[in-house]
């Protein structure tokens, strides 16, 4: 059994008694959960049309949207990302392009 | 000192817990286990426990306040019957997969409709797959006695599996017989404190419960709620063990009333296993091996100890106090698995029995011997008292 760290350290459990008993999330987040798995439509941002309004930093519900310090939009996660296309539906710019997963299975050596 | 009084099967049950002083019960009353809470809410006025009584809407409610209860760290207990019990359905596997070593007073009563009040097995046998231990006392002795050694067995640090803790509503839960209980210090003592793993109230550390499983853990989540039924197995009888060393009574997993060279069997749970042995003994006389094997514990089901209890019968029957319609009983069902999984390929006639309350008497006993000695078996379960 798992003990008590901060899920952000904690590995991916690779057998059953490795995974937190009763499904515990610890350090009450959900940061080590790569919940990007879920995708199945990945946002393409596009920075030259990109003005950094943050419409999309702000909705976006996994707070996948990266941004440098000064608070410029630098990307998406897509550790967390899932696809869900708010960012693009929102963007007064259409700097956000969503493209089916299927599109990228080759570079991810899906077969 | 410990003390003798004449009390029922509910009241041994909450003077238990009146002594374990859990932090939190949250209860809502229906026959026949409404005396447990109705007395602990007199204690509870009364000052004598320390307890935080939530008081709520339905059994819904009652046993989600005792899971979120017992997520935050607290000693949990309530009770229930009947379809009481079938409303909390939907939380019970939640309990269970949240690790909530939650006590509970399960008084065995028939689920409606016909709405009824009388004992059958129907309501907890409803639950058997939920992931909690269960447990059918023979008396109200073993109710109190059993209500005290759940707490240690449900917090085990390798179980932590809540508990049913079942009487026999009416014959148990409402008849009055001599208890003797602990003194208050060694019910304090042997309980201790709950050591959480995961408290929600420990702030320093924070977990979430209840976030979602995906398809790649769930499975392995399950898989360790399997362990901690496997670990039960191992652990009860160290805590039956201890138990007897401060009361001088001793109860294991299974009851086996003169079985060692016992040719006709009987396997039975709860208070008919009185009726039973008495004709056993009766039989005995008489110069029949008659034996008797009550079930204590049905989950985690000791398969391999009821294998070896009835590894000399020539016949068996086994008794339920529930039906599965359309398929097979749930007490016969396992024992059939258990005689399988050894090899034991030994006659075994199911008989159903006592629904809704319905009596057994010592000569209903005396003719399910009598149908073992002739061997009668039939591929179809029997049923005992019947208008037929």
């Amino acid at each position: 059994m798992t003990d008590k760290m901060n899920s952000a350290a904690m590995a991916k459990p690779k057998k059953w008694r490795d995974v937190p008993m009763a499904g515990v999330a610890f350090g009450a987040t959900a940061e080590a959960v790569e919940t990007g798995q879920w995708r199945s439509i990945r946002p393409l941002w596009d920075s030259e049309k990109c003005i950094s309004c943050l419409i999309c930093w702000n909705q976006c519900p996994d707070r996948a949207v990266t941004t440098d310090e000064s608070g410029k939009v630098t990307g998406i996660d897509e550790f967390y990302c899932k696809g869900c296309g708010i960012c693009a539906h929102l963007c007064p710019k259409d700097a956000i392009e969503m493209k089916p997963e299927t599109d990228f299975a080759a570079a991810r050596g899906d077969r | 000192m410990s003390r003798r009084e004449i009390i029922s099967g509910n009241w041994a049950f909450a003077e238990a817990m009146r002594q374990i002083n859990p932090d939190v019960v949250a209860a809502y009353p229906i026959t026949p286990s409404t005396d447990i809470p109705m007395k602990f809410s007199e204690f509870v006025a009364d000052g004598k426990v320390d307890t935080n009584f939530v008081t709520v809407e339905s059994e819904h409610s009652a046993i989600t306040a005792c899971v979120t209860a017992a997520a935050a760290g607290a000693r949990v207990m309530t009770a229930s019957s009947a379809n009481g019990v079938g409303l909390m359905h939907e939380i019970f596997p939640i309990a269970g997969f949240f690790r909530s070593p939650i006590v509970f007073g399960l008084v065995n009563r028939s689920l409606g409709a016909p709405i009824n009040i009388h004992c059958d097995h129907s309501d907890s046998m409803g639950e058997r797959d939920a992931g909690w231990i269960h447990l059918y006392c023979e008396d109200a002795q073993e109710a109190y006695d059993t209500a005290v050694m759940a707490v240690r067995l449900a917090e085990h640090d390798n179980i932590l599996t809540p508990v049913f803790v079942c009487q026999d509503g009416f014959i148990t839960s409402h008849g009055f017989e001599p208890v003797e209980m602990l003194d208050d210090e060694t019910v304090k003592r042997f309980v201790g404190e709950r050591n959480a793993r995961y408290p929600l109230l420990d702030v320093k550390n924070p977990v979430t419960y209840g976030s979602f499983a995906s398809t790649e853990y769930y499975f392995e989540i399950k898989r360790q709620q399997v362990e901690a039924m496997e670990n039960a197995l191992k652990l009860y009888d160290g805590v039956a063990r201890e138990y007897e060393a401060v009361s001088g009574r001793y109860y294991p997993m299974l009851d086996a009333y003169r079985t060692e060279d016992a040719e006709f069997v009987v396997v039975v749970m709860s208070s008919a296993a009185g009726v039973v042995k008495d004709v056993v003994d009766e039989l005995r006389d008489k110069g029949v091996k008659a034996g008797c094997l009550r079930i204590r514990m049905f989950r985690p089901f000791p398969f391999d100890g009821v294998a070896k209890a009835l590894s000399h019968a020539k016949a068996i029957a086994v008794l339920d106090r529930s039906l599965s319609l359309g398929g097979t009983a749930p007490v016969v069902s396992e024992v059939r698995s258990a005689l399988y999984r050894a090899s034991a390929l030994i006659p075994v006639q199911s008989y159903v029995f006592g629904l809704g309350g319905r009596d057994f008497f010592p000569q209903n006993a005396r003719d399910i011997f009598t149908d073992l000695e002739k061997g009668q078996i039939v591929g179809e379960e029997r049923y005992i008292g019947l208008l037929e």
